[in-house]
């Protein structure tokens, strides 16, 4: 039987112990004196967040295949173990063999949003790693950070002594095998790290130096070793359909924020939204081939034992074979009791139809994305729905017996007026007015619009990274215009408002398009108690106010500076495949409120193409 | 068609709660293919009862619970099947066909639960042994029993049916259900303040052995397992063979 690292008593007195136990179905168990490579897999936050990540279960699995290595789970201890680790010396372990963290081989962590980072430190300090990687010597393990946040990784550089930019299944083999015959040849900490710099799409920031100019922006960006590229190319997998994905999936005891089968239909969008990175930094769209999707579902709900299938991209309406896909998991699996979910959805009469075969109307809502309110501020977006498309979805929804929308904005987004700000109210009043247009016998009470917004973050990447920032107080400000023009409307009480923490984005911002120097804030803030900064019961803005104070790092300087053209960003290193000068020419678009066309429509050369597939070669075939 | 289910709990999956231990058969059910019934209307889920919530912490060789069936199938096969599908910690014992009435769940017919608790730390006295006996001496034993709304005072004495010291373990017999239930620890943390120890000192490893039904009649008690009441399902093949 597998002996856990807390005893009883600890068990007994902490939330939720199940975190902290593994053994679920599913989870792997091998013999540590019959591997060579030891990996410990985390995501820095509490266990039912990241054992919903799909990209650490495609690791996962992928790594567990391999004979020579066992890689294993960590995730946040919460609050109330942090305490109990601290206070009784108990290094972090790994949830399958309960051993420390500290010796194993390597320690992965997936980046996923900014406001994880004190997490990372924590997860370092708890394991009993010297937080900068300059301090680390043989006894301790590679740590290595993935995920979208490593497309810019400078805040975190000083932490972290190699970053995998880009998508995992390409070069992590390559790793592992260059890591196996180091250990054998028992090099130096750095005659590794040398020979991870030689593979493509492995960052190693410790063999690059930045300086900078007298007004704070970079002046240059340099190896400092020759083993080092000057630039990063970003990893892709071409072929998705052949790609690993987990047939087993880990089954968790306690219920995960996705507690379903998750099946990945495609990679990247076509539609190129400025304000979105996710956009950009998956280029090009790639689908996975609708036969090997339908055997998935089968094979995965069968070894999981879910009572739910969701369907996982950034836009599944685009996928070419959703119809087939969709009617295949209805006709073969909603008799067996089984719930399809199918977000990411763009509302027409095929999706309701669909919806109202798979879900209980009365109870369930729908989606809409608008982003901005106004069709100007659309455009300048870039997001291709007109107001037209919402009310005739909307009204076809609510015809079909829908009452709930939900409607999501953005607010402080470049070139944004007043007027833009009340039109999200008055969009979502019309949306209401379009419901009572439906006569009074033939609707269901009222209706309930409920719009939120979050507050824009110029994310690398995006035609957007050269836009600037508010203060948190500009940010309420505007939240403050949308929710009195709320008031003005005539169906205000069927409407509902919404809005973001103004605090946490400007972080965010400072985090997102930060340079080296923000490695010294995070630290500092975290040495002040902060952790888990994306829960709301635990943030603490004046911990992280006086950790700029004592770094002397100026919030402003990252976030409401205006960008030159030309000016290096921290990320520039980078090769995403897209190129500088295509986010340039959106970017002035977007202040001339010119559309571009998606990806399928018309090919805007945004350079994707050089990697020889997905949706570039679509009608080439 | 009915079937009880009885299984084990032990180890780590001790620090699973009840809740999640039903979502855990759920997902049994799917892997191990358990024909298993669905209730109707929008958002149908499987019809499957637990006779007793255990605690976290706590570990038993005698849980159970009762699920409709749609069509019938071999005990042994479902035994096999169904410990397939599941994980070090929880183990299947036995899959036995029940009677159809409501009345028979093992929820509604639950009457006692035995119990085996373990002093775990060294803060008892060396002489424990007897001093349990002269507690369980005592005519009455009054605690305070805390429910949901308010707080009461009872003779939890007669709840007690039966006891014994085993080696290091105390066993005990209790009252079980949804009239009356005695848990374990309540009998401990009586005892505790008869020795006049605090209560935290002494921490106590809770094992439930097995549940029963009363089948006695006139107030008599006459206690079974709860897995007595069911019987075998042999396959098809078998049952030719014997007709």
């Amino acid at each position: 039987m597998r002996k856990l690292a807390l005893d009883d008593e600890i068990l007994l007195n902490i939330e939720k112990p199940a975190r902290y136990i593994g053994g679920e179905v599913n989870s792997v168990m091998k013999d540590k004196d019959k591997v060579d490579i030891r990996f410990a897999m985390c995501f820095p936050d509490v266990y039912e967040i990241g054992m919903s990540h799909l990209g650490i279960q495609i690791l996962y699995d992928m790594f567990n295949r391999r004979e020579d290595t066992w890689c294993e789970r960590v995730y946040s201890p919460w609050m109330d173990l942090d305490k109990i680790l601290r206070e009784k010396n108990i290094p972090l372990f790994a949830l399958e063999s309960q051993d420390p963290v500290r010796n194993f081989d390597f320690l992965g962590i997936t980046i996923q949003f900014e406001m994880c980072y004190t997490n990372i430190l924590q997860i370092l300090d708890l394991s009993q790693i010297p937080l900068h990687a300059s301090d680390r010597t043989e006894e301790d393990p590679f740590v290595i950070g993935g995920g979208p946040c490593t497309y810019n990784p400078e805040p975190l550089a000083e932490f972290f002594d190699i970053f995998y930019i880009g998508e995992g299944e390409t070069v992590y083999d390559e790793l592992l095998d260059a890591y196996r015959e180091w250990k054998k040849t028992g090099g130096s900490r750095k005659d590794f790290l040398r020979q991870a710099a030689q593979i493509e799409g492995l960052y190693v920031p410790q063999f690059y130096n930045v300086t900078y100019h007298e007004d704070g922006t970079i002046e240059s960006f340099l190896p400092n070793d020759p083993s080092a590229p000057e630039r990063i190319r970003k990893q892709v997998v071409m072929e998705v359909t052949d790609a690993p994905y987990p047939m087993k999936p880990v089954v968790p005891f306690i219920k995960a924020t996705q507690d379903r089968v998750v099946l990945e239909i495609q990679r990247g969008c076509i539609r190129g939204c400025r304000f979105c990175q996710a956009g950009m930094i998956y280029r090009p769209t790639r689908e996975r081939r609708v036969e090997t999707l339908k055997e998935y579902a089968r094979a995965m709900l069968k070894n999981t034992g879910h009572e739910e299938i969701s369907l996982s991209s950034l836009s599944s309406s685009d996928y070419s074979s959703l119809y087939e896909l969709v009617t295949f998991l209805i006709d073969e699996f909603k008799d067996k009791g089984i719930n399809i979910s199918l977000p990411s959805l763009r509302i027409d009469a095929f999706s309701l139809d669909v919806m109202s075969k798979v879900q209980d109307i009365r109870k369930s809502s729908l989606t809409f994305a608008p982003e901005a309110g106004s069709q100007r501020m659309r455009d300048v977006i870039n997001k291709g729905l007109t107001e037209e498309e919402i009310l005739t979805g909307a009204g076809e929804a609510f015809e079909g017996g829908w009452t709930k929308v939900k409607l999501y904005f953005m607010l402080g987004l470049p070139t944004e007026t007043e007027e833009d700000m009340q039109e999200i109210a008055r969009l979502s009043d019309r949306v209401a007015r379009r419901y009572y247009e439906i006569p009074k016998d033939q609707r269901h009470g009222k209706c309930q619009i409920t719009a939120s917004s979050s507050f824009f973050v110029p994310k690398p990447f995006t035609p957007f990274q050269w836009a600037s920032m508010y203060t948190a107080e500009e940010y309420d400000r505007r939240a403050h215009i949308v929710n009195e023009e709320f008031r003005e409307q005539l169906n205000r009480k069927s409407l509902k408002y919404n809005w973001h923490d103004a605090q946490v984005t400007v972080l965010e911002g400072v985090m997102a398009r930060g340079d080296r120097r923000v490695g010294a804030v995070i630290e500092e803030a975290y040495r002040l108690g902060c952790l888990f900064d994306s829960w709301t019961e635990s943030f603490r803005n004046d911990l992280w106010m006086e950790a700029f104070r004592n770094t002397d790092v100026d919030i402003s300087f990252y976030n409401q500076r205006e960008r030159g053209k030309d000016e290096i960003f921290p990320w520039d290193f980078i090769d995403i495949g897209v190129s500088r000068s295509f986010l340039y020419r959106e970017w002035e678009r977007a202040l001339n409120e010119t559309v571009t066309p998606n990806c399928r429509e018309k090919c805007s050369g945004c350079g994707a193409a050089g990697f020889g597939g997905g949706v570039c070669y679509e009608s080439k075939n | 068609m009915k079937a009880r289910i009885k299984f084990r709990k032990y180890g780590a999956l001790r620090f699973i709660g009840h809740l999640d231990v039903m979502r855990f058969f759920q997902k049994v059910m799917r892997r191990a293919d358990i024909p298993i019934a669905f209730t109707g209307g929008f958002s149908p889920h499987m019809i499957m009862s637990f006779a007793s919530p255990l605690g976290i912490g706590l570990s038993s060789d005698g849980e159970y619970f009762d699920i409709e069936l749609t069509e019938q199938i071999d005990s042994r096969e479902a035994v096999r099947r169904m410990n397939q599908a599941c994980v070090e910690g929880i183990e299947v014992l036995s899959f036995k066909q029940i009677q159809e009435e409501k009345k028979m769940t093992g929820m509604t017919i639950l009457a006692a639960a035995d119990y085996l608790v373990t002093p775990k730390t060294d803060a008892l006295p060396d002489n424990w042994r007897e001093q349990f006996a002269e507690f369980m001496e005592q005519p009455e034993i009054h605690v305070i029993k805390q429910t949901k709304r308010s707080e009461k005072e009872v003779d939890i004495r007669p709840l007690i049916y039966k006891w014994e010291i085993r080696d290091g373990s105390i066993y005990m017999q209790n009252a079980a259900g949804s009239s009356e239930n005695l848990k374990p620890d309540l009998v401990m943390e009586a005892f505790c303040r008869f020795l006049g120890i605090e209560e935290d000192s002494c921490m106590f490893h809770y094992h439930r052995l097995e549940m029963y039904a009363d089948t006695g009649k006139g107030g008599k008690r006459r206690l079974v397992t709860l897995e007595a009441l069911g019987k075998d399902w042999e396959t098809a093949d078998e049952k030719k063979d014997s007709d």
